[in-house]
């Protein structure tokens, strides 16, 4: 059977989208002109825990302009909000922190009241004149000094099975029996995700019961979803709209207050409201990574063979919603070991809540795994590359399985050609450049692959176009694109006669975009409505050419806009005649599309491997990222330039957490002190060399039926390990705390 | 406009005090217990205001002259986005820390959230939205789409303002020159080195940009 890989993968075609985004067409979430609209800008609590006395609004109203200055004293109640009072016990995550319900502040930054004016400059004017009075608590926000209050997550608790309980394969803590033993702890700071686009949101009340929003979300059903659940409407009365979203990285995929203020303001001034975050309030309540601390230890043989793992790790969460994420499960399933043990806890501190940030958990556990396996290498005197190899495994140790697809080897062996590994010392500090130190260093990364539900709309218009709609957003890495070339090789349609319209809750169903899944679940949809037009098309063919009568799908071909006999590809009849002799303006669909049961026999896998050559200055310790190799194992890829830019982003995000990334915070208040670019370092120009990007390309039908196993998040996950591992490579210094800062290499 | 007292612009000092002096008044009066939500009643008051706080502002944008009236502390880039709908310009920090906001004044580079939008009076500000002649896109717009020089596209009419300004500066003469000059502008998306491929191919091309 013929199949999307082997026809237009890969072809590097242009953005559906690129001259929307170059012309500066595109619009985002705060940039829709509605009639008579209001500004609102937030005032942020100046305290990290304690209850609000009282919120003097006089001066703020009197000033010109203000429409109201809304806060718990007299918001409006958000419906569902009641429902939902705060348990003792923070419960399982989703649980979005409730805006102007009650007097009561969790964190530093947190939103206390929001002022609408008929201008922003007024609006953000009258803000400064919000005085607010507060009962001081004490707070806890120092993740060092409370690190003994760290405690089993509350899903743990409900759910002893839940992938987050403790794990232990083999013997517990068998590690400590093998001969040689590494054993270190690693910590990573607060990320934030800091796209560049600020959080923003126009909120709409078209009528008393019903809600347009334009958002900043990763997703536009499940906002939907959680509105309408809020505020208690039918789901069909709350549209969301995010057409285009400047980059997200996983901070929209969960509700924030800004949301529920802006929602609440335009209800009350009726009027739509705008708001935008500043950037210092994009670090207070948009989620970030989590501060989390590791502890690995690794028990081999001298022959490198791994006998043990220990690895526990500890991320920090808000006071009132658990947050948790993957950290642990690259350690259980990425290497040959008979005895692995995980322990994952929470410390819930007076902060807000965090949220995956790209390559989530797994990056940061993939940070500390692949560090330790790098100075297991080290002690063992073995090329890290080869410690690699001995720990392969062709099953899943975690639960027997096979891997439906697995090329990590190809990656490793592709990768080290490229990156020229032979040039590596295996002494460290035994390479130089002038007064630069040479190192190299590498890094696996791997995330599940998965595959959700969707539908789209598909119409086949009598001239031959064929539109298609799906509820899903594109934050990034050129949905509609991939959708139009899988379309395009599915029915054999030009791309430029293809339309995908997305970001709009109106259209047929898609989860958010988020952990790698959209190609393979929207793409899947795709695919099926494909199949399903095609069948009507052959079915009403023989009536524009007799010679189809009787003709099944396999003895045909659909391309260049019509259908052929295989047998005698002379005898055709192009689509747009059907559909005139049809007398049809157009074939309408909705099509679904889920992944089946087959996929359960099987582990599901994306693989990378990035390699890095740094030079670290001998004398200053400043570090340049020279030369960075990324290989992939992620299924077919669709469009190899905008997958490799993706590549490439993922990479520059790892630099970033490698180097750079670091929010701090000042405990005496709860407030960061790194709370705009000039503090909160992320890469820039200067910090991204070339790079290179390999896939491997090869299908994975297990997963979905263009064989592609997702990429956004193996694109990040093992290159901070990768740069920290060339550093040692390069100057002898492990340094087992991000970021690598010129101050710890000196 | 025309419903605004035709005072002519007062001195600044004098008008402000009147104007708290009315506006104390007002809000007295609206400031009834409900008092959270003053709502529109009070239109004197933000039409006094408007009179008072606004200057005038005569500026070419993309082309077209514009006769505007604008408060002092708007931003060039909140005129933009705001008053005018030109949003191809786009706010990324507001503090001049991330180059989303670059449009070109007079031929040259500019952070607009960094400049009141009075301080370009008779002066001549292109957008990304005045890039392109008509339907013919601007090289670099060009060179942007084929060398995938974005992501998401927030950072993108930045870049593309900044990368025009660095080939005509004559900063873009290799890559490493490229890179300094353009680290003004952020991209979290990462899209780096393909928004370097896209400016050296545009410098080869040695058009007068
Ligand atoms: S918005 Fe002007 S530099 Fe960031
Ligand atoms: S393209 Fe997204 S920030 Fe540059």
């Amino acid at each position: 059977m013929e199949n999307f890989f082997d026809k237009v993968a890969g072809e590097p075609i242009d953005r559906v989208d690129g001259r929307m985004k170059v012309t500066g067409k595109a619009k985002y979430a705060a940039e829709y002109e509605l009639p008579d609209m209001a500004y609102a800008v937030l005032v942020s609590s100046s305290i990290a825990k304690g209850t609000i006395r009282r919120v003097d609004a006089k001066a703020a109203l009197r000033a010109p302009g203000v429409l109201a200055v809304i806060s718990h004293e007299n918001s409006i109640k958000v419906p569902a909000h009641a429902d939902n009072e705060h348990p003792t016990e923070p419960p399982t995550g989703g649980q979005p922190f409730r805006a102007f319900y009650n007097n009561k502040v969790y964190f530093n930054g947190q939103p206390v009241a929001v002022v609408v004016a008929d201008t922003y400059e007024r609006a953000r004017h009258a803000a400064m004149l919000v005085q607010v009075e507060y009962d001081k608590e004490k707070h806890t926000t120092s993740f060092e000094e409370n690190i003994g209050s760290a405690r089993i997550p509350s899903q743990v608790k409900k759910n002893p099975k839940s992938s987050l309980a403790d794990y232990d394969r083999g013997e517990v803590d068998g590690y400590k029996k093998a001969p040689v033993v590494v054993e270190a702890e690693y910590l990573l700071p607060n990320e934030m995700h800091n796209p560049m686009e600020l959080q923003a949101i126009t909120a709409h009340w078209t009528a008393d019961d019903k809600l347009t929003v334009y958002d900043k979300v990763q997703g536009t059903k499940p906002t939907q979803a959680a509105f309408a659940k809020e505020w208690k409407l039918p789901v069909q009365n709350v549209k969301v709209i995010a057409e285009f979203v400047g980059g997200a990285f996983g901070n929209g995929l969960h509700q924030w207050p800004h949301e529920t203020a802006a929602i609440i303001a335009a209800k009350m001034v009726k009027r739509p409201v705008k708001l935008m975050l500043t950037r210092e309030q994009m670090f207070y309540m948009v989620g970030y990574r989590p501060r989390t601390w590791q502890k690995v230890a690794i028990g081999a043989n001298p022959d490198g063979k791994i006998v043990g793992i220990r690895h526990e790790a500890i991320g920090q969460t808000s006071s009132y919603e658990d947050f948790t994420e993957s950290v642990l499960q690259q350690t259980r399933m990425m290497y040959t070991s008979p005895n692995v043990s995980t322990r994952y806890r929470l410390l819930p501190l007076d902060v807000s809540t965090p949220i995956w940030m790209r390559g989530p958990g797994e990056a940061t556990g993939a940070f500390a795994l692949e560090s330790a396996m790098d100075e297991l290498a080290f002690k063992l005197n073995i090329d890290p590359i080869q410690l690699r190899l001995i720990n392969h495994t062709d099953v899943d140790p975690d639960n027997g399985l096979p891997w439906s697809t697995k090329y990590l080897k190809e990656c490793i062996q592709l990768g080290a050609e490229k990156i020229g590994w032979s040039n590596r010392s295996m002494k460290p500090g035994g390479r130089r450049s002038g007064e630069w130190l040479v190192g190299y260093g590498m890094g696996v990364g791997c995330f599940g692959a998965h595959r959700g539900a969707a539908a789209v709309r598909a119409r086949l218009m009598a001239n031959g176009t064929l539109q298609f709609q799906s509820a899903v957003t594109d934050i990034g890495p050129g949905t509609g694109t991939a959708m139009v070339q899988i379309a395009s090789g599915q029915i054999g349609i030009s791309p430029d006669k293809i339309t995908f319209q997305l970001g709009n809750s109106d259209f047929p169903q898609a989860p958010n975009q988020g952990g790698s899944a959209t190609v393979a679940t929207v793409g899947s949809a795709v695919v099926a409505a494909c199949n399903v037009l095609k069948e009507k098309l052959l079915g009403m063919a023989a009536s524009a050419e007799k010679r189809f009568t009787d003709v099944k799908m396999e003895d045909v071909l659909f391309s260049s806009g019509q259908i052929s006999l295989k047998n005698s590809p002379s005898v055709g009849v192009a689509y747009t005649d059907i559909l005139k002799k049809e007398n049809l303006p157009e074939i309408d669909i909705i099509q679904d599309s889920k992944p089946g049961t087959e996929g359960s026999k099987y582990s599901k896998y994306s693989f990378s491997v990035h390699f890095a050559e740094v030079h670290v200055h001998a004398l200053t310790g400043r570090v340049k990222v020279n030369k960075v190799v990324s290989c992939a194992d992620a299924g077919t890829i669709v469009n190899k330039k905008t997958a490799g830019n993706q590549i490439i982003g993922g990479v520059a995000g790892g630099i970033g957490m490698a180097l750079q990334e670091d929010a701090v915070m000042d405990h005496r208040f709860g407030r960061y002190i790194t709370k705009d670019f000039a503090e909160y370092h992320i890469p820039v120009h200067a910090d991204v060399p070339h790079v290179d990007v390999i896939f491997i390309d090869k299908p994975d039908y297990i997963i979905d039926p263009m064989g592609t196993k997702g990429l956004g998040e193996i694109a990040i996950i093992g290159v901070a390990p990768a740069i920290a591992n060339a550093i040692f490579n390069a100057s002898g210094k492990r340094i087992r705390e991000l970021p690598i800062t010129v101050d710890k290499l000196v | 406009m025309s419903q605004k007292p035709s005072k002519g612009i007062p001195s600044p000092r004098d008008s402000r005090r009147d104007f708290l002096k009315q506006s104390a008044v007002l809000t007295g009066i609206a400031l009834t217990p409900k008092a959270a939500i003053t709502a529109a009643e009070n239109q004197w008051d933000e039409k006094l205001a408007d009179a008072i706080e606004k200057i005038p502002l005569n500026i070419e944008i993309n082309g077209i002259q514009k006769s505007l009236s604008v408060e002092p502390r708007v931003t060039l880039l909140d005129l933009l986005r705001e008053q005018l709908n030109l949003t191809g310009t786009k706010k990324g920090c507001d503090y001049g820390q991330c180059g989303a906001c670059t449009v070109h004044v007079n031929g040259k580079r500019v952070l607009s959230c960094l400049t009141l939008a009075v301080m370009h009076d008779g002066e001549k500000v292109t957008t990304i939205e005045g890039l392109a002649k008509g339907d013919e896109l601007h090289p670099m717009q060009e060179a942007f789409i084929k060398h995938d020089g974005f992501q998401c596209g927030y950072c993108t009419s930045g870049q593309i303002m900044s990368a025009v300004a660095c080939i005509r500066e004559g900063h873009a003469g290799s890559e490493t020159e490229i890179r300094e000059f353009m680290s003004g502008n952020l991209c979290r998306c990462g899209a780096y080195p393909n928004i370097v491929d896209a400016i050296v191919e545009v410098k080869k091309q040695g058009k007068n940009i």
